[in-house]
This record gives C-alpha cells, sequence and structure tokens, in this order.
C-alpha cells in the first residue's frame, strides 16, 4: 500500500531543496511566542520574583494538564472539528481512576481503567460525528453533559482521595525545573508533533481539514481518519486525569470548564485556524504555556482571581484578531 | 474487440427515476489516444463518465477494461484499477504542498515494524520528476497549492492522474474554469501526455479544443451515443449538425463500417 509506481527518477533531477523563507515563517504562529517573552519580562518588572527558578517550575507545572488537552484539540481542530468534550472527558477518566482506586486496583491499573473510560468517549464522539455525519458541536456539546454526568453518579457527587507517593512525585520530582508530569505533557506534544508531520495519518489530518471532499476524491476514508482525532483528544484527556489526580490528590467529578475553554484557546493562541487545514503543535503548546503563565502573573502582582477570566478572554480574542490580521 | 483498445462499453443503461440518462451507449477507448465526448447539455456525458469511473452503476450493460468486464463500487476501486479521473473541481487540497497533492493518498513510507514514516524527501523528488515530465511553467513542488495560478492547478491535477501508470485519464472540462492562455496551455499539457502514451477520455463542450487535441470524437444526443468520427475526418460544421440532430445519426451500419476503418487502419 505504501508504495508507489510513481516515475523513478531516470537522472538525478534538480534536487528541489527544502527552502525556509522569511514569508514562510507565518506571523500568527510566532505570535504565541513573541507574546509569551514580552509577557514575561512585563511581569518580571512588576514582580521580580516571577522569572525565579521556583516560580518557572510552579508555572511549567501548572501548565501540563492543560498541554496535554491542547495537543489532542489540536489534532481535532485540524480536522476543522471542535471537542468540547474533552474536560469532561478528563474528569470522567479522573473518577473512574479514583473508584478503581479505591477497590484497592494498583494505581497504574487505575489509571489504565480511567484512560480506556476516556478513549471510549472518543469512540463514541468520533463515530457519531464521521459515520452519523452530526455537527461535531452539537455531538461534542452532548458528550460534554454526558460524560460529566456519569462521573457524578459513578462517585455519586463525592470526591475521592488518592494518597500515592508515586502521583505526588511526579508533581514534585522531576529534572531542574521540569516535574515529571510537565515532562510527560512534553513527550506527549513531541508525539503529536511527529504523527501530524511525519506520518500518513497526520497528513490526512491536515488534508481533511483542507477539504475533506477532495480528500474523499482520493480515496482517504475520512471516516476513520475523523474518528481518530477525537479518540487522541479523548485518550489523551485519559492520561491528563492521571495527572489531574496527582495535582489535586483526589478525583473530584467537577465541571473543569475552564480546561475546556483554555484549551481552545491554547489552539487559537498558537495561529491554528479553527477551520482547519493548518496546524503546528508547538504553536498551541506555546500557547497553553502562555495562558498558564498569565494568570500565574495576575496573581503574583496581587490581581484578584475575579480579573482572571477577564483578561483571559482578552487576551484570546487579541490573538484571534492578530491572526485574522495577518491573513 | 481489438486488444487495442482500453477501455470498450457495451449498451450502458442508466435511468434515475422515469429520467433515461442513458440508452443502450456503446464506445471504444483505442490506447494512446485522446476520444472526446460531445454533446448537449442532459446528452448524458457525465452520466457516463461516472459510470465508467465508478461514481454510478449502470442498471445494465458491460464496461470492460482491457477486454475484462469490469464493476467498480466507487472511484477508488476504478482508480487502483488504473482509471484516474480529473473531476473539474480539481480535488486538490489548498492548505497542501504541490507534492503533498501529488501523493495524497498514496504517500511513500519507510519505517520499521508498526511504525511507518513519510518519506517526504523522496516524495518532493518524485513530485518533482512528475511535474517536470509536463515542462509547462513547473510548479515549486514545495509550494502551496492555494499559491497556483488555476492552470498551474490543472497541472498538478493532471501531472496526479498521469503519475500513477495510469491507463485511462478522464478529463472533465479540463479548461471550463480557465482564461484563454491557460486553455492553451492546459491543451498543451493534455497533447504532450497523450504522445507519452496515456489513452485519454475528454468531456469537453469546446469544439474547437476537441478539433485541435482529439484523435476521435464520439457525439452523444439523448442519453445515446449517436456517431463517432475521426477528428481527421470531420469538420465543425459536422459535429455542430451531429449534436443538435441536423445530421441523421450513424445508422447501425454506417457505425459498424466506422469501426471496419478503425480496425484496418
Amino acid at each position: 500500500m505504501a508504495s508507489t509506481q510513481a516515475a523513478t527518477p531516470t537522472s538525478a533531477p534538480t534536487e528541489p531543496r527544502r527552502e525556509w523563507r522569511l514569508s514562510e515563517v507565518s506571523w500568527p504562529e510566532l505570535a504565541s511566542t513573541l507574546g509569551l517573552i514580552v509577557m514575561a519580562i512585563f511581569f518580571a518588572v512588576l514582580n521580580p520574583g516571577y522569572l525565579s527558578e521556583g516560580n518557572v517550575s510552579a508555572i511549567l507545572q501548572a501548565s501540563a494538564i492543560l498541554i496535554v488537552l491542547t495537543v489532542g484539540q489540536t489534532f481535532v481542530i485540524a480536522t476543522g472539528g471542535i471537542d468540547l468534550a474533552v474536560a469532561s472527558t478528563m474528569t470522567l477518566g479522573a473518577i473512574v481512576l479514583g473508584e478503581f482506586y479505591a477497590a484497592g486496583w494498583n494505581i497504574w491499573a487505575a489509571a489504565l481503567a480511567g484512560f480506556v473510560a476516556a478513549a471510549i468517549v472518543g469512540v463514541i464522539n468520533g463515530l457519531v460525528i464521521a459515520k452519523g455525519g452530526i455537527t461535531d458541536f452539537i455531538v461534542t456539546l452532548g458528550t460534554l453533559s454526558a460524560a460529566s454526568g456519569l462521573a457524578l453518579i459513578i462517585a455519586d457527587g463525592q470526591k475521592t482521595t488518592v494518597v500515592e507517593p508515586v502521583l505526588i512525585k511526579l508533581s514534585v520530582n522531576g529534572i531542574w525545573i521540569f516535574s515529571w508530569s510537565i515532562l510527560i505533557a512534553l513527550a506527549l506534544a513531541v508525539l503529536g508533533h511527529v504523527v501530524l508531520f511525519h506520518t500518513r495519518f497526520g497528513l490526512h489530518v491536515l488534508a481533511i481539514g483542507g477539504s475533506e471532499e477532495s480528500s474523499r476524491s482520493v480515496g482517504i476514508r475520512t471516516w476513520v481518519v475523523k474518528t481518530g482525532v477525537y479518540v487522541i483528544s479523548a485518550g489523551l484527556a485519559g492520561i491528563a486525569a492521571l495527572l489531574l489526580v496527582a495535582r489535586v490528590g483526589a478525583a473530584e467529578p467537577a465541571a473543569n470548564t475552564s480546561f475546556l475553554l483554555n484549551s481552545v484557546a491554547a489552539v487559537v493562541l498558537g495561529g491554528v485556524s479553527l477551520f482547519g487545514g493548518r496546524a503546528t503543535i508547538a504553536g498551541p503548546v506555546v500557547g497553553a504555556l502562555l495562558l498558564t503563565a498569565l494568570v500565574n502573573g495576575l496573581t503574583r502582582v496581587g490581581l484578584s482571581e475575579f480579573y482572571q477570566p477577564l483578561t483571559v478572554g482578552i487576551v484570546v480574542v487579541l490573538a484571534a484578531f492578530i491572526t485574522r490580521f495577518n491573513k | 474487440m481489438t486488444t487495442d483498445d482500453v477501455l470498450e462499453i457495451r449498451g450502458l443503461q442508466k435511468s434515475f427515476g422515469r429520467v433515461q440518462a442513458l440508452r443502450e451507449a456503446t464506445m471504444t477507448l483505442p490506447r494512446g489516444q485522446v476520444t472526446a465526448i460531445i454533446g448537449d447539455n442532459g446528452a448524458g456525458k457525465s452520466t457516463l463518465v461516472r459510470c465508467i469511473v465508478g461514481v454510478h452503476a449502470p442498471d445494465s450493460g458491460e464496461v470492460l477494461l482491457e477486454g475484462r468486464p469490469v464493476n467498480f463500487a466507487n472511484p477508488e476501486q476504478a482508480r487502483s484499477a488504473g482509471i484516474e479521473t480529473v473531476f473539474q473541481d480539481l480535488a486538490l487540497v489548498e492548505d497542501l504542498t504541490v507534492a503533498q497533492n501529488l501523493f495524497l493518498g498514496r504517500e511513500v513510507t519507510r519505517g520499521f515494524g508498526p511504525f511507518h514514516f513519510l518519506d517526504r524527501g523522496r516524495m518532493r523528488r518524485e513530485a518533482h520528476t512528475m511535474v517536470s515530465k509536463l515542462a509547462i511553467n513547473v510548479p515549486q513542488v514545495n509550494a502551496r497549492v492555494r499559491r497556483l495560478s488555476g492552470g498551474q492547478r490543472q497541472a498538478v491535477s493532471l501531472a496526479r492522474a498521469a503519475g500513477f501508470s495510469s491507463k485511462l485519464v478522464v478529463l472533465d472540462e479540463p479548461t471550463a474554469a480557465l482564461g484563454v492562455q491557460e486553455t492553451a496551455r492546459v491543451e498543451e499539457l493534455i497533447t504532450s501526455l497523450r504522445d507519452s502514451g496515456v489513452t485519454i477520455l475528454l468531456i469537453s463542450h469546446n469544439f474547437k479544443q476537441v478539433m485541435q487535441i482529439a484523435d476521435h470524437v464520439q457525439v452523444m444526443r439523448a442519453g445515446r451515443t449517436v456517431a463517432r468520427r475521426r477528428v481527421d475526418e470531420t469538420d465543425g460544421q459536422e459535429l455542430v449538425a451531429l449534436v443538435t440532430g441536423a445530421t441523421a445519426e450513424d445508422g447501425r451500419d454506417a457505425a459498424s463500417a466506422d469501426d471496419q476503418k478503425e480496425r484496418t487502419r
């Protein structure tokens, strides 16, 4: 299948080299990095401790969950879809983890159960959207509600404390300023980058986002790819569930709405088109870092936490505006 | 049938509800030549092509590819059997590069076990060879299709259709959306494709174009294949008359006489 009978180059053709022209570097994709730097300087001036090793480490640690969710969201948005269920899928994964842990399972076995539960939500999302032909927005809005409802039912509205030395190490230990949780998140981001840009699947994700009709005409099984991105998103939410439980020390049936909004916001900040077809992994990851660093900075300069959602909202709309302006 | 026909269709019937789109359509496509289908709107040209490439299933009749009966359930099956179609919308993804579009759906990968990675370097090199063959106004293989002109896009789509050792390339109104200069370039492209040995089925409204680049003309009227001419034995006036019905269609005898001529050639 992978091979092709394309014209074999008879004589060595003039090698088409990958040229890096300045015009190819798109501003929207760089905007989040520039924004992060400018913001870091701004907060460092107001609060000298902002760029201290301890605080940078705290920002990185706090951004791990959002980065994992954002990578998944990027895959979905690259096809032109959206996964509104990503945060409640994480919640469901966390609750399933907590229940199995409370029942005496080994922590890794419980985490695997949580991952599987989350992945099932992704399979349902994907199949209903791709095979059923129902709008992604509606389907994932439905599973958003269904998954958090299921989490409430399973947990009976109660949180389950998960005290496990391994999980505490995940947040506390690590290498230099990087805790294990951010290292896991970054490793998943690198993996996401490789899948998106170096595999057939990733190319087909971008092709479908660019033109689903054309992709179908050239023989791509679009429903498989579309189902795949929702499974990736939900599967990553299942991994994020472990990081969440490690961070909170418990499995709570909370809505986690801010994770949903921030995952979409990070993708937008990362310069990815909401219409699909063009995407990077690095951009949204920096976007996720930026949002976390922003909230951290606002807290450090003593701004009431009530101001944080407002500020995040303004930043996101501003970023979307810059993206549009540059097109 | 002679072995030198790439495709033959016999008595193809297709109706949509009460509308009979094809009635006993019969046609051969000689290897390495350009056959054009002409006819008025609603004459059944598109339906005929769609039956050949697997978009529609004919109600009855046969499609023979190199002498073997084929029955494609979808365009992908036709494609893997060697029938490439360039649709009017070109089926390109604007946000991807020329090279990515050329290999879309049949990417070259390398790897081990379950891990396969795109061989981007090789695809770029081969893409470069594929577009270089067409020689006219070669687009950069790393350029995104969004940046290309209409003629260049058509060239990319043609190169993709021709580049995978296809037996038959079907072109549906390839110049309908192009300007004068680009139309001329695409016509050159089609001719050079033919010269490289590719069999081409061309749907066109443009009689002048048909006279210029086709070898055979198949005239359709009201779902039937009413006449067949060699381009060098006809002229635009006769074709217009055949399309409009001003000239009587070929009778059965006339048709077989035409076939005789073909075979003895």
